[in-house]
């Protein structure tokens, strides 16, 4: 029996996970929904993966530059993503977190 | 670690992120969704830094963007959010971008070589659609930004056979993509990117600035596909699900948004809607007569209430006034008022905008209410205080025949008495008059909304 392609396998778990996304990304509440785009930014951070694998290659020539532009682009989005959503969850309280009133 | 360890790894990691979406169900497990996230993509960059080489290189790209993120984040102002996420965007397509152009050259490297010395057909397909999504992403972005922030002029950029060349230019894209599948070779490679960086520009701009919601979902969710195009193209797992988690989330985000102004996804893509800032309103030329009055008539009214319920909309943001409305609430609630507040899903420039404007002014999430959550509270109200906001409280949207019919609204016109803060009688975004401001129940009150609302305090 042959091998299955890679690219079914690769097929399959997208497919799962566009649907596990479709489901948990609808119980997310309204009023989190900004926070939601910018942790769904920093988590689009992953193609830092990506780029660490084109900066790779040794020696260096212009495609591991390429790789290394791509590492510090995709590290502002996750530092920047995953901070600035801590900052807005920590604003989000309720009345009586709050010492009297 | 070995590739078995790698894949583990990188399984465990997507555990996370799926968790840490989960989190956000409510305010109370959402910081730690966010932990999830930053651990998930911990154990993701540690597996993958022991699978690479030039350690010394990554880490200090790694030090640079991340200490630019840091500084950012903490920086940013809540009301340029939106100009931020969009910038935010615009990074990873072009990262997409610049890893596949680093895969064609060396695919060697990512072992997505044949024997006979070029990239297997499927990555070649897939590579093409991981950096048209991404080039696409990146120069839309980048005019999302400039809309938001303001540098480029919000209203839509429309001329003459505009849609027929962005299809033209499609469809040359795709062909040129095709080429490259069949063939491999830099050219149409390296065409079909050009092409697809100009098309990003040319789908964006004919979008007006109220419609961004939108066009940020659309391209939040366009990054989560770059990378899981790129996931594909490297044979990755984790670029395909952690991708389809963020793409699957653009998506219900922007449906939930087109569905909020009872437009379909096409209406608001292909453009030339809205533009209405500033100009004088469309239709009658029946001068139709409004009460007016002062931030202290406004007051005299909110103190006396029994309930107030406020609307903040997109002039609030503008206006920066969100502590004033704070303290105002509060003043309000000592006199004994339950104040409350009304979101509308497309208030704002992006999903959830008002809530977190709300939030910084650490007014408390219980008194902030969804659409549906409020709606029916509005004939029992007795004033309702609508501050910058006009289309989404526009009693036309229940006229058939009216351009916003059929868009969900706040029914503040069933309340009891309406105060409307306003800068000028001039239309809104869908550049339609309001029949609200002319109804006899409804004051209209003059003003920059921060200032407005600062009088009102001190009224109280």
């Amino acid at each position: 029996m042959e091998a299955v392609d890679p690219i079914v396998n690769h097929l399959t778990v997208f497919v799962l996970a566009i649907f596990v996304g479709y489901h948990v990304v609808w119980t997310v509440t309204p009023a989190l929904h900004t926070p939601l785009m910018s942790v769904t930014n920093a988590i689009s951070g992953i193609i830092i993966v990506g780029a660490m694998l084109a900066a790779g290659p040794q020696p260096i020539d212009w495609g591991t530059v390429l790789g290394f532009i791509a590492v510090v682009l995709a590290s502002v989005n996750v530092f920047g993503g995953f901070l600035v959503t801590q900052r807005m969850l920590e604003m989000f309280r309720k009345k009586d977190k709050k010492a009297g009133h | 670690m070995s590739e078995n360890q790698v894949a583990l790894a990188y399984l465990v990691a997507s555990v996370f992120f799926i968790l840490s979406l989960k989190g956000l169900s409510s305010p109370l497990n959402a910081r730690r969704g966010n932990l999830f996230g930053i651990i998930g993509m911990a154990i993701a960059v540690l597996t993958t830094l022991s699978v690479t080489r030039n350690w010394m290189l990554i880490v200090l790209g790694i030090a640079a963007g991340g200490t630019v993120g840091a500084v950012v984040a903490r920086r940013i102002q809540m009301t340029a959010m939106p100009e931020l996420v969009a910038a935010m965007h615009s990074l990873v397509g072009m990262a997409a971008v610049l890893i596949a152009f680093a895969a064609v050259h060396n695919p060697g490297a990512y072992g997505i070589l044949t024997a006979d010395g070029v990239i297997p057909r499927g990555n070649r397909l897939e590579l093409f659609i991981g950096t048209f999504v991404g080039a696409i992403t990146f120069s839309g972005s980048v005019i999302a930004f400039g809309k938001l922030s303001g540098r480029i002029r919000s209203a839509p950029v429309v001329f003459a056979g505009q849609h027929w060349i962005n299809l033209a230019l499609a469809v040359v894209m795709i062909a040129f993509g095709v080429a490259f599948m069949f063939n491999q070779s830099w050219t149409p490679f390296a065409i079909m990117t050009a092409i697809a960086f100009v098309l990003g520009v040319l789908i964006i701009i004919p979008i007006g600035g109220a419609d961004m919601p939108v066009v940020i979902s659309m391209l939040n969710s366009y990054s989560g596909w770059a990378a899981a195009g790129i996931g594909f193209s490297l044979n990755n797992p984790m670029l395909i699900i952690s991708g389809s988690l963020v793409g699957s989330s653009g998506a219900i985000l922007s449906y939930i948004m087109c569905k909020a102004m009872n437009r379909s996804f096409f209406n608001v893509i292909l453009g030339g809607f809205g533009g209405g800032d500033g100009s004088a309103a469309a239709g009658d030329a029946v001068q139709k007569n409004y009460r007016s009055g002062s931030p202290e008539d406004a007051a005299f009214l909110m103190a006396n209430a029994e309930s107030v319920v406020i609307v903040p909309g997109y002039g609030l943001a503008v206006a920066r006034a969100q502590h004033a409305v704070k303290e105002m609430a509060e003043k309000l609630h000592h006199k004994g008022v339950n104040v409350r507040f009304a979101i509308h899903p497309v208030a704002g420039r992006m999903p959830g905008h008002m809530n977190v404007l709300l939030a910084e002014a650490e007014i408390p999430y219980d008194q902030v209410f969804e659409m549906e959550a409020i709606n029916n509270e509005f004939p029992t109200t007795d004033v309702v205080l609508v501050l910058g906001a006009n289309d989404v409280v526009n009693p036309a949207a229940n006229v058939p025949g009216s351009p916003i019919y059929g868009m969900p609204i706040l029914e503040v016109h069933k309340a009891r008495t309406v105060l409307v803060v306003k800068r000028s009688m001039a239309a809104g975004y869908a550049g339609l008059d309001n029949d609200l401001f002319y109804m006899d129940k409804t004051m209209m009150v003059f003003g920059d909304a921060k200032k407005v609302v600062e009088e009102v305090v001190k009224a109280i």
